[in-house]
C-alpha cells in the first residue's frame, strides 16, 4: 500500500489529508480488533461489551483528553494520575465529615485547576521543563493523598452512590453509566475548543513552533498555563469519575496512570512534539487500550502482565508509522 | 547584558553550590533532630551508622542515575531504567533460584552476564529506536518502560523470586574494607565512567551531540554511535543497580523492583545540575543529587512519617533547588537566543555548503 501511494500519492485518493493517516489506521486496528473478538468469542457481539469498555474507561478518557492538550503545545502532564487519586481521596474525606456532596464537588473540582495552574505558571515563567515541573507535581499530589489517609475510605454519600449506580439504558438491558456522559460531553467540549475557538487553534500553533506563535502576537505564555490548568480540571472531573466507578478514595488508586494516558494520546495519532492530533483519535487510543484489557479478561488463559506488553508493543507500532508517514511526506 | 553576564559567572562558578547547601542542610537537620546522626561504629570489622547506611542506600540510585546522565547529556532521557531494573532483577534470581546450588560462584557469576547480556540487548533496542529510527527519546524509552513491567513480571511468571545466595546477596548487604560493597561497586562504576568521559575526549562529544547532534555530525563526530552507546551504558548501569535492589531483599518482585526509580534518577541528574535540555552534564553533580534524594528518604522515615508521604518532601525539595537554578536557566536562554544563536547558525551553514 505505501509503496503504490508514493508514485501516485496526489492522485490516489486526493481527499485523505496525511495527518488523518495516524487516526484512520487507529480506526482501522479498532475494528480488526473487535472484528478478531467477535469472532472469538460469541459473548463479545453483545452490545454491552462496547458499552462496558466506556463505563471502565470512562475517567480515563476524560483524562486523555486533557493530555491532549497538554501534548499538543509538545508538552507533557505526568502528574495526572496522581492529581486523579488526590480528588478521589479529597473527595472522600470530605464526605466522610459529612459535607454536604455540592460543595464537595466544587472544592474537588477546584484542586485539581489550581494545580494544573500553578505547574503552568513554574513553566512558563521559570523556564522549568514541563518533565520536572509535573514530576515534582506528581510527587506532591501523591504525597497529599498519603497525608490526607494512609488507608482506603469508603464513599457512602447517597449523591455518589445514586451516580454510581444510575443505570441508563434501554429496554434489552443494555445500559450505560452517568460517567460516560459526563466523559462524552467533556470529549464534545474538547472538540469543539480545540477545532473552533481561537484558543484551540492558539494550542496547534504553539505546539507547531512555539517561536513563531510568539512572533505571530498569539499569547503564548496565557495558552500554555491554560492546558496545564485544562488538563488539570480534566484530571479532577476523572478523579471524580472514579470515584463515582468505586465508591471510594485510595491513595494508590491510578498509579501508573499517566502511562495509559500518554500511551493512549499517543496510539491516538497525536504527535507527542505537538501541533497535530484530535480528540477523537484520543478517543479511539482509549478504546484500544480498553478493547485489549477486555480481549485478555475474555481469552482467560493469559495474564494481566499481557496488557503491559502489548500496549507497549502498539505504541512501538504507532510511532513507527508516525515516523514513516513524517519521512515520506517531509 | 552585563548584568545577567555577572550573575550567570557568579551561578557557573558555584555550580554545585546549591546542592551541596541542600545537603549539607539536610545533614545538619538531621542531627539537631537527632544527635546520633552522624555517629558511625565498628562492628565485626565493618562500619555502621545512618551515613553508612545512606550510603548503600544510594547505590542503586546513584548507578542509575550515571547511566542517566549520559543520556541526558546527549539530549535524550531513558525511562526505561526502571523496567530494566525490574528485568535484569528478575532474570538473574530466576536463574539462581532453579540452580541446584544457589551459593556457587559460578551460578551466580552466570545468571550476573544472563542478566546483563539481556539488559545489554535492551539497551541497545532503546539505542536503535532513538539513533537510528530517529523517535523522540522520551517516546523510545517509554515502550520499554511500560513493556518491560510486563517483560518482567513474565520472567518471574507473576510470583515473587526468593533466592537463598550469599554471594548475590552480597552484592546489595556485603561489606569490603569495612565499606558496603554497594557503595563500592557504584563508586567504581562513577570513577570508570568519569575516566572515560574526563579523562578522553568522549565526554566532550557526548556534550557535542547533545548541544547539537546534526552539527556535530557534520564536525565529523558520530553522533549516532554516540546516542547509541549512552542508552547501552545507561541499560547496563540499571542492571547492575537491578541486582542490588533484589540483592537488598533477596527476591525478584517484577512489579515493585525498580518502581520510580527512573524519576529518582532524573530528579537527581537535574538537581546535580545537568540541563535537560543536554549539551552539558555533571557526575559530580548526579551523585550529589543521588545523595540529596536517599538524605532525604531517610530523614523522612527517621522522622516517622509514611514513606508515600515523602513524596511531598521530595515535591518541596525539587521545586526548591528548581527555581533557585531557574534564574541561571532563564540567562542561559537569554543568551543564546539574543547572542549567539545566528552566529553558531550561519558557520553551519557555510560548512554544509563547503562540500556539497
Amino acid at each position: 500500500m505505501s509503496s503504490t501511494s508514493l508514485t501516485s500519492g496526489r492522485a490516489w485518493r486526493p481527499t485523505l489529508p496525511r495527518r488523518h493517516v495516524p487516526v484512520l489506521a487507529t480506526l482501522v486496528l479498532l475494528l480488526v480488533m473487535y472484528g478478531i473478538g467477535v469472532s472469538q468469542y460469541r459473548a463479545f457481539s453483545n452490545v454491552q461489551v462496547v458499552f462496558n469498555v466506556f463505563i471502565d474507561n470512562g475517567f480515563l478518557l476524560v483524562v486523555a483528553v486533557g493530555m491532549t492538550f497538554v501534548i499538543l503545545t509538545g508538552g507533557i502532564d505526568l502528574s495526572v494520575g496522581s492529581v486523579v487519586a488526590m480528588t478521589a481521596m479529597v473527595s472522600a474525606a470530605m464526605l466522610r465529615d459529612g459535607l454536604p456532596a455540592g460543595l464537595v464537588l466544587v472544592v474537588a473540582l477546584l484542586i485539581g485547576p489550581t494545580l494544573g495552574f500553578l505547574m503552568g505558571c513554574a513553566i512558563h515563567f521559570f523556564e522549568i521543563q514541563p518533565f520536572i515541573v509535573t514530576l515534582a507535581g506528581m510527587f506532591f499530589a501523591r504525597g497529599m493523598c498519603t497525608f490526607i489517609s494512609g488507608g482506603s475510605i469508603p464513599i457512602t454519600d447517597g449523591f455518589w452512590t445514586a451516580m454510581s449506580q444510575e443505570r441508563i439504558g434501554n429496554p434489552a438491558g443494555n445500559f450505560v453509566s452517568i460517567s460516560v456522559l459526563i466523559a462524552f460531553a467533556v470529549v464534545l467540549v474538547a472538540a469543539y475548543v480545540l477545532a473552533y475557538t481561537r484558543f484551540g487553534r492558539n494550542v496547534y500553533a504553539i505546539g507547531g513552533n512555539p517561536q513563531s506563535a510568539l512572533l505571530m502576537g498569539l499569547p503564548v505564555g496565557r495558552t500554555r498555563i491554560a492546558v496545564y490548568t485544562v488538563s488539570g480540571l480534566c484530571s479532577a472531573i476523572g478523579g471524580i469519575l472514579l470515584s463515582f466507578y468505586t465508591l471510594s478514595g485510595a491513595p494508590l488508586i491510578a498509579v501508573g496512570m499517566e502511562l495509559d494516558v500518554i500511551a493512549a494520546v499517543v496510539i491516538g495519532g497525536t504527535v507527542l512534539t505537538g501541533g497535530s492530533g484530535y480528540v477523537f483519535g484520543t478517543v479511539l487510543g482509549v478504546l484500544v487500550l480498553g478493547v485489549i484489557q477486555t480481549l485478555i479478561t475474555f481469552d482467560g488463559t493469559l495474564n494481566s502482565w499481557w496488557t503491559k506488553i502489548v500496549i507497549g508493543g502498539l505504541l512501538f507500532a504507532f510511532i513507527l508509522l508516525q515516523r514513516l508517514i513524517g519521512i515520506r511526506f517531509k | 547584558m552585563n548584568d545577567t553576564a555577572a550573575r550567570l559567572r557568579a551561578v557557573t562558578g558555584h555550580r554545585l553550590f546549591w546542592p551541596a547547601l541542600v545537603l549539607v542542610l539536610m545533614l545538619v537537620a538531621n542531627t539537631v533532630y537527632r544527635p546520633g546522626f552522624l555517629a558511625v561504629e565498628v562492628k565485626d570489622g565493618h562500619l555502621y551508622g545512618t551515613p553508612i547506611d545512606i550510603l548503600r542506600l544510594s547505590a542503586p540510585l546513584i548507578l542509575v542515575a550515571l547511566g542517566m546522565t549520559l543520556v541526558i547529556a546527549t539530549g535524550g532521557i531513558d525511562l526505561s531504567v526502571g523496567s530494566l531494573c525490574a528485568i535484569s532483577g528478575a532474570i538473574a534470581c530466576l536463574y539462581i533460584s532453579k540452580a541446584p546450588d544457589q551459593n556457587s560462584l559460578s551460578t551466580v557469576f552466570t545468571a550476573l552476564a544472563l542478566a546483563l547480556g539481556v539488559a545489554l540487548v535492551l539497551g541497545m533496542w532503546n539505542g536503535v529506536l532513538v539513533a537510528v529510527i530517529g523517535i523522540q527519546p522520551i517516546i523510545a524509552t517509554l515502550i520499554l518502560m511500560v513493556a518491560g513491567r510486563g517483560v518482567a513480571q513474565l520472567v518471574t511468571e507473576g510470583q515473587i523470586i526468593t533466592i537463598n545466595s550469599g554471594p548475590y546477596r552480597a552484592i546489595g548487604l556485603g561489606h569490603f574494607l569495612t565499606l558496603p560493597l554497594a557503595i563500592l561497586i557504584a563508586l567504581a562504576a562513577a570513577l570508570l565512567v568519569a575516566a572515560f568521559t574526563r579523562r578522553t575526549a568522549l565526554g566532550l562529544i557526548v556534550e557535542s551531540v547533545g548541544g547539537n547532534a546534526e552539527a556535530s555530525r557534520l564536525a565529523g563526530i558520530r553522533s549516532g554511535r554516540i546516542i547509541f552507546l549512552v542508552y547501552v551504558v545507561s541499560a547496563a548501569c540499571a542492571a547492575v543497580a537491578g541486582f542490588m535492589m533484589t540483592a537488598n531483599v533477596s527476591s525478584a518482585d517484577g512489579n515493585a523492583a525498580g518502581l520510580w526509580v527512573e524519576l529518582d534518577a532524573i530528579l537527581a541528574v537535574v538537581i546535580g545540575g545537568t540541563s535537560l535540555a543536554g549539551g552539558r552534564f555533571s557526575l559530580s553533580g548526579t551523585i550529589l543529587g543521588a545523595l540529596i534524594i536517599q538524605t532525604l528518604t531517610t530523614t523522612v522515615y527517621a522522622m516517622n512519617i509514611s514513606p508515600q508521604t515523602s513524596l511531598l518532601f521530595k515535591a518541596v525539595v525539587v521545586i526548591a533547588v528548581c527555581l533557585i537554578q531557574a534564574p541561571a536557566f532563564r540567562a542561559r536562554f537569554a543568551r543564546r537566543r539574543s547572542g549567539p544563536t545566528p552566529g553558531p547558525a550561519a558557520p553551519q551553514r557555510e560548512k554544509e555548503q563547503v562540500p556539497a
